[in-house]
């Protein structure tokens, strides 16, 4: 017990930089900050696992040391009490002046008949007696014994979470694409954005099936001040789910509410704006038309984007932000003021040449421009369109920019963690062990007669009550006094201890 | 959506609440003292009839007492020397100030739990988005736990270890205070919101009155061991009472903080998609739960003294505080809902 004492806080002290440090495992773009900001610091800090904690041998050696304990003490102690289920409960003591809690009554009746009505004033309370013997003048009752069931539980339900923990961690697999309002996708290994497999699942771990979002409405506060404002208030997305021989099922889903797909879920992460450009060539021909999926850069949606334009010779890129609240700041330039859609604005510049230099995997965010020139205007200043909804640009060749409208895009987490529901049993079992272990107390209670046979004057037997419990036990006093009450009910006789003899003097 | 005039009122109705709560910290701390001095004195009384000069003290007792009381109590100090059972508790002195102080416990209980619901009302959902809604509603779940107590039992003692942290987590919402408004999706979740962070708040209102309850016995316990029980110490419970107590308090908390574990944990997979996710209030979570646990093993181990398994658990009160703030105003992490401007 000691060993577990010094191990849990060691535990919560090694838990704590986890805190203050940022995580790879939760945010390595914060990490890469960290490490910007605190270049000689950072290396250091890395070498310890500090940017790891939950993953660094030294975190897990505690808390596999603390399961070794754990183990180690279980064992023994689930041996034991099996034994003492099984066991009848010992003999009384004695001498019960020494117990805790003490009871005297006398009655009128003989030893045998106040020893039965001993026996009977404990069974009924729920007490698990020792068998009888002849000639005894005593009796022992003993209660709770799911106290000790629920410890076990409690520590063996433990283990199990933890269990569920690491097979989630080991057998899982977590996936995230973007969709477009209106786009249809099918889930396999090469179409996610990003696909994160556990160290024992793989490609085959994931299912078959298509998700087209239909919908997603978006609303942001606009009336409060302060922090609130601009503080997002409602996603809801309509999607409709297709699994290989099953019916296509139409879902709600929002920010609480994930997508359920053949067994697994698919939460909305991220959510941003696709304006929908159309590029036209000097003759009017279309070179372009798509939803151009923008990623917010701030709170208030701010976003970067880019247009890539094969169809065109020399190939045409265009770069720059979409902004949903158009507010020209004197020192930043360009900003959003608001994630809504007040007054959006396309802010494009131009480039021309190769976009694709030497077939480089680039960002579809971004454009590449070691092998593009910037357009500029007869003047030789670079080109800078910025256009709303409707209006069009044109580029000093005649080719045309057109901004037609703005639809909404979903980031969506797919997930598959196998340990999820075992860990929640697991959890649900220890609280129910918690429950039996600090809810019921583990009590025995020792019952002495003494007949007496007075020559002259009537038949009367001193009866005795001690109590014992485990660990504390405010209430054991009035268990006693109970048992004495039911005794002399039952045979007629009177309490010789005064009811508030052993309680509370200065807290009445 | 949300409504001023019901937020102005709530507003009012935890600032006057709070001057209410100082108002019942005097009169709980002039109980402490009264009582204790009384004890004092008798039990000084006490020693001096065992070495027989107890004619002239007896006399004094009685006129000071004479003077101070005038309410229908009954009063019978001569009978403190003579009646061995009653010298230890003193029936005798005023209960009037400890008296008062519940009442306006109970007033300050009306107030912050009305206050809390006004919040609710004007702003059309459970009152706990933000750090400001977290403190009201825990501080009313201390003050009704108290009150409820304090009717079962003599609790007047106690009073000034629960005000005064009570209003110690008014004063900090106060301090982080954020306008009524509506909630972000995350958040949004009534179902999950209502069970996940009322649960929390009880546990944390559970755990302050344990903590103060802990501070209670240390006090009390120093005072035991160097066999000075002075002033107001005297009139606490014994020692061993109040750590009784305090064990009794924290096995309530501890499965509620478990449960707010658990829920916590099931509402983060339906939101984000893993139960558990080591973001920083989550490890906070566990590393209150994991010291509370170490409590409850210090409680149990036979090598540990009550005291020293004590500590522990203000241990885990100092981690509930550094939850509360820290974490709260200085770590970003998805539970960043405290709602102040940084």
């Amino acid at each position: 017990m000691r060993t577990a004492i010094y191990l849990l806080l060691l535990l919560a002290a090694a838990a704590f930089p986890g805190s203050i440090f940022p995580q790879r495992s939760v945010d390595p773009v914060q990490v890469r900050t960290f490490f910007e900001n605190n270049p000689d610091l950072a290396p250091w800090l890395d070498r310890v696992l500090l940017f790891d904690v939950f993953s660094s041998p030294w975190f897990a050696s505690i808390y596999l040391l603390l399961m070794i304990s754990l183990v180690g003490c279980i064992i023994p102690r689930m041996r034991q009490h099996w034994r003492s289920i099984r066991a009848q409960p010992p003999p009384a003591p004695q001498r019960l002046t020494r117990l805790p809690a003490r009871a005297d009554g006398t009655v009128a009746t003989d030893g045998r008949e106040a020893l039965a009505a001993a026996r009977e004033a404990l069974k009924a309370k729920g007490y698990r007696l020792r068998d009888a013997e002849d000639g005894d003048l005593w009796v022992t009752g003993e209660k709770g014994y799911l106290k000790e069931t629920g410890n076990l539980l409690f520590h063996l339900a433990l283990l199990g979470v933890i269990v569920a923990f690491a097979a989630g961690n080991l057998f899982g697999w977590r996936g995230e694409i973007i969709i477009q309002e209106g786009q249809s996708w099918t889930a396999t290994a090469g179409t996610f954005d990003t696909l994160n497999f556990s160290p024992l699942a793989d490609e085959g771990d994931i299912p078959t099936f298509t998700v087209e979002l239909n919908k997603l409405d978006v609303a942001f506060e606009s009336q409060a001040d302060g922090a609130q404002f601009g503080q997002p208030r409602r996603f809801d997305g309509l999607a409709t789910v297709e699994v290989p021989g099953q019916e296509p099922e139409q879902q709600e889903f929002a920010v609480n509410h994930p997508i359920s797909v053949a067994g697994d879920s698919i939460f909305l992460l991220g959510n941003g704006y696709a304006p929908i450009v159309t590029i036209r060539d000097p003759d009017g021909e279309v070179l372009y038309s798509d939803a151009v999926t923008f990623l917010p850069q701030d709170n208030n949606y701010a976003s970067e984007g880019a247009i890539k334009v094969t169809a065109r010779d020399p190939g045409l890129g265009l770069v720059g932000g979409f902004l949903p609240t158009l507010r020209i700041d004197p020192e930043l330039g360009m900003t959003s003021s608001f994630p809504g859609l007040v007054d959006p604005v396309l802010a494009l510049t131009a480039f021309e040449g190769n976009l694709f230099p030497d077939g480089r995997p680039q960002s579809v965010f971004n454009i590449d421009t070691d092998q593009m020139t910037q357009l500029t205007d007869e003047e030789g200043n670079p080109v800078a369109m910025l256009i709303r909804p409707g209006e069009y640009f044109e580029l000093p060749d005649g080719t045309t920019v057109e901004f037609d409208g703005i639809i909404r895009w979903a980031g969506l987490l797919a997930r598959h963690d196998p340990g999820r529901m075992p860990a929640l049993g697991f959890a649900i079992a220890t609280t129910v062990g918690l429950a039996l272990m600090l809810g019921i107390k583990r009590r025995r209670i020792y019952v002495r007669i003494n007949p007496e046979h007075p020559i002259n004057g009537p038949m009367q037997t001193l009866v005795s009550i001690g109590g014992q419990s485990k660990g504390s036990d405010p209430g054991l006093q009035a268990v006693v006094d109970d048992v004495l009450l039911r005794i002399t009910g039952t045979t007629g006789g009177r309490t010789n201890t005064p009811k508030t003899h052993h309680r509370d003097k200065d807290t009445v | 959506m949300t409504d001023p005039q019901l937020a102005l009122a709530s507003d009012i109705a935890i600032w006057a609440s709070l001057a209410v709560l100082a108002l019942a910290l005097i009169s709980f701390s002039a109980h402490l003292a009264v009582t204790g001095t009384a004890r004092e004195r008798a039990a000084s009384v006490k020693v001096a009839e065992r070495v027989r000069v107890g004619a002239g003290t007896d006399s004094q007792t009685e006129a000071r007492d004479g003077r101070e009381i005038d309410a229908p109590e009954p009063t019978g100090p001569t009978t403190t020397a003579v009646e061995p059972p009653t010298v230890s508790h003193p029936a005798e002195v005023t209960r009037r100030w400890g008296i008062i102080g519940v009442q306006l416990t109970w007033l300050a209980t009306f107030g912050v739990v009305g206050g809390t619901i006004l919040r609710g009302v004007s702003v059309q959902r459970w009152p706990l988005g933000n750090m400001y809604e977290f403190a009201i509603v825990a501080a009313s779940f201390a003050l009704i736990v108290y009150s409820t107590w304090s009717l079962k039992r003599d609790r007047l003692w106690l009073g000034p270890f629960v005000v005064l942290p009570v209003m110690a987590v008014l004063g900090a919402g106060k301090i982080w205070y954020t306008e009524a408004s509506q909630l972000m999706p995350a958040l949004d979740n009534t179902m999950w919101l209502s069970i996940h962070v009322t649960l929390a708040t009880l546990s944390v209102a559970l755990f302050i009155i344990g903590a103060a309850l802990g501070v209670a016995f240390l006090l009390r316990d120093s005072a035991e061991k160097r066999n000075r029980i002075r002033g107001w110490l005297a009139g606490l419970p014994q020692a061993d009472k109040l750590e009784t107590m305090t064990y009794g308090i924290h096995i309530f908390a501890f499965p509620l903080w478990t449960f707010t574990l658990i829920t916590g944990a099931i509402w983060a997979e339906v939101a984000w998609g893993r139960y558990w996710g080591w973001d920083p209030k989550e490890i906070w979570t566990f590393i209150i739960w994991v010291v509370y646990a170490a409590y409850l093993h210090s409680r149990a181990t036979s090598g540990w003294t009550k005291r020293h398994a004590t500590y522990v658990a203000l241990l885990g009160m100092l981690c509930i505080i550094l939850n509360y703030t820290v974490v709260n105003l200085l770590i970003t992490g998805l539970h960043s809902y405290s709602g102040v401007s940084t």
